[in-house]
C-alpha cells in the first residue's frame, strides 16, 4: 500500500512538471492516470516502502548529488586533458572492486557514479560476492583493497547511509 | 540569467565535443564508451541546465530539468549493458590495456 501511495506521488509530481502552470483540469487528469496507474503497477515500484519516510537519507542524498556533480566535472576534465593531449596518455584494462553495498538500488547508483564520475566505467556486477568490475581509463592500481579505495569508497559510505 | 544560461550552453558544447574527439582518437570500444559516458552525459547536460536557466519556471524549463535528471540516470545504464554486451561478444580490448581480471574471473 505503501509502494502505491509512493508510485502515485511521483507520477502526479512528473505529470504537474510537465504541464507546469497548474490548471484544475490537468490537475484532476493527473490524478486520474497517477491512481489508475499506482493501483494496478505500484507494488512492484519499491521493496522496502518504509524507507522513504527517512528524513536523515535525503539528506545524505543530497550530498550524494552534490559530491556526484564536483567529481564529475573533474573527471571530465581529466578525460578532457587526456583527449587534447597528443600522445594519448591511457593506460586501460579492466580491474575489479569490491563493495560492501547489497541493495539493487544502491549497486545500480554506485555503479553508475562511478561510470559518471571517476576514471571508470563500470562493466559487470556479481552481486552475490559484492564485486564490480570495472574498466579503467587509467589503472592505477590493480589490487583489490586499493582499487576500491580509489575508485568507489567516496560514494560507498554516502550511498550506504542513504540506502541501506 | 540568460547571460548564465547561454555560457552553460557553451560549456555543454565544449564537452559534446570533447567526447566526439574522443570517439574519433581513442583505440578501442570501451576506452569509446568511456567518453560517451561521461562527455556526452555532462556536456547534454549543461545544455540542458542551460535552456532551464533561459526559460526559467516554465513548461519548456521543467522539461528540460527532467530531460537532464533521466539523463544522468540511463546514460550511465545504457554504457554499462553497451560494455558488458561487447564483452560477453568477445570483442577484444585494445593492445595498450595492462590487465583484464574480469576475464581472469571467467576462465576458473
Amino acid at each position: 500500500m505503501k509502494s502505491k501511495i509512493v508510485l502515485f506521488v511521483v507520477c502526479l509530481i512528473i505529470w504537474l512538471g510537465l504541464n507546469w502552470p497548474i490548471n484544475p483540469q490537468w490537475l484532476a487528469a493527473g490524478v486520474l492516470v497517477s491512481g489508475f496507474v499506482a493501483m494496478i503497477t505500484g507494488d512492484m515500484f519499491m521493496r522496502r516502502p518504509h524507507i522513504v519516510v527517512h528524513i536523515k537519507r535525503y539528506f545524505w542524498l543530497l550530498v550524494y548529488f552534490l559530491v556526484l556533480l564536483i567529481e564529475g566535472i573533474r573527471a571530465n576534465i581529466d578525460l578532457a586533458y587526456r583527449v587534447l593531449h597528443p600522445d594519448l596518455p591511457i593506460n586501460p584494462g579492466i580491474v575489479k572492486i569490491k563493495t560492501k553495498i547489497k541493495t539493487a538500488v544502491g549497486l545500480t547508483l554506485l555503479a553508475n557514479s562511478i561510470t559518471f564520475s571517476t576514471g571508470a566505467c563500470a562493466v559487470d556486477i556479481d552481486q552475490n560476492k559484492g564485486y564490480i568490475y570495472v574498466h579503467c581509463l587509467d589503472v592505477e592500481s590493480q589490487n583489490i583493497k586499493a582499487a576500491t579505495e580509489l575508485i568507489a569508497a567516496r560514494f560507498e559510505t554516502i550511498l550506504q547511509k542513504a540506502f541501506e | 540569467m540568460p547571460e548564465i544560461g547561454r555560457l552553460l550552453i557553451i560549456i555543454g558544447l565544449f564537452f559534446n565535443f570533447i567526447a566526439i574527439l574522443s570517439l574519433l582518437r581513442m583505440p578501442d570500444v570501451y576506452t569509446r564508451l568511456q567518453a560517451a559516458a561521461r562527455s556526452v552525459t555532462l556536456g547534454t547536460g549543461s545544455i540542458m541546465l542551460g535552456v532551464f536557466v533561459c526559460q526559467g519556471f516554465s513548461a519548456t524549463g521543467f522539461k528540460a530539468l527532467f530531460v537532464t535528471a533521466f539523463l544522468i540516470l540511463i546514460c550511465p545504464v545504457c554504457v554499462h549493458a553497451l560494455a558488458k554486451g561487447a564483452y560477453k561478444s568477445k570483442v577484444k580490448l585494445a593492445d595498450e590495456s595492462v590487465c583484464d581480471q574480469y576475464q581472469e574471473d571467467l576462465n576458473i
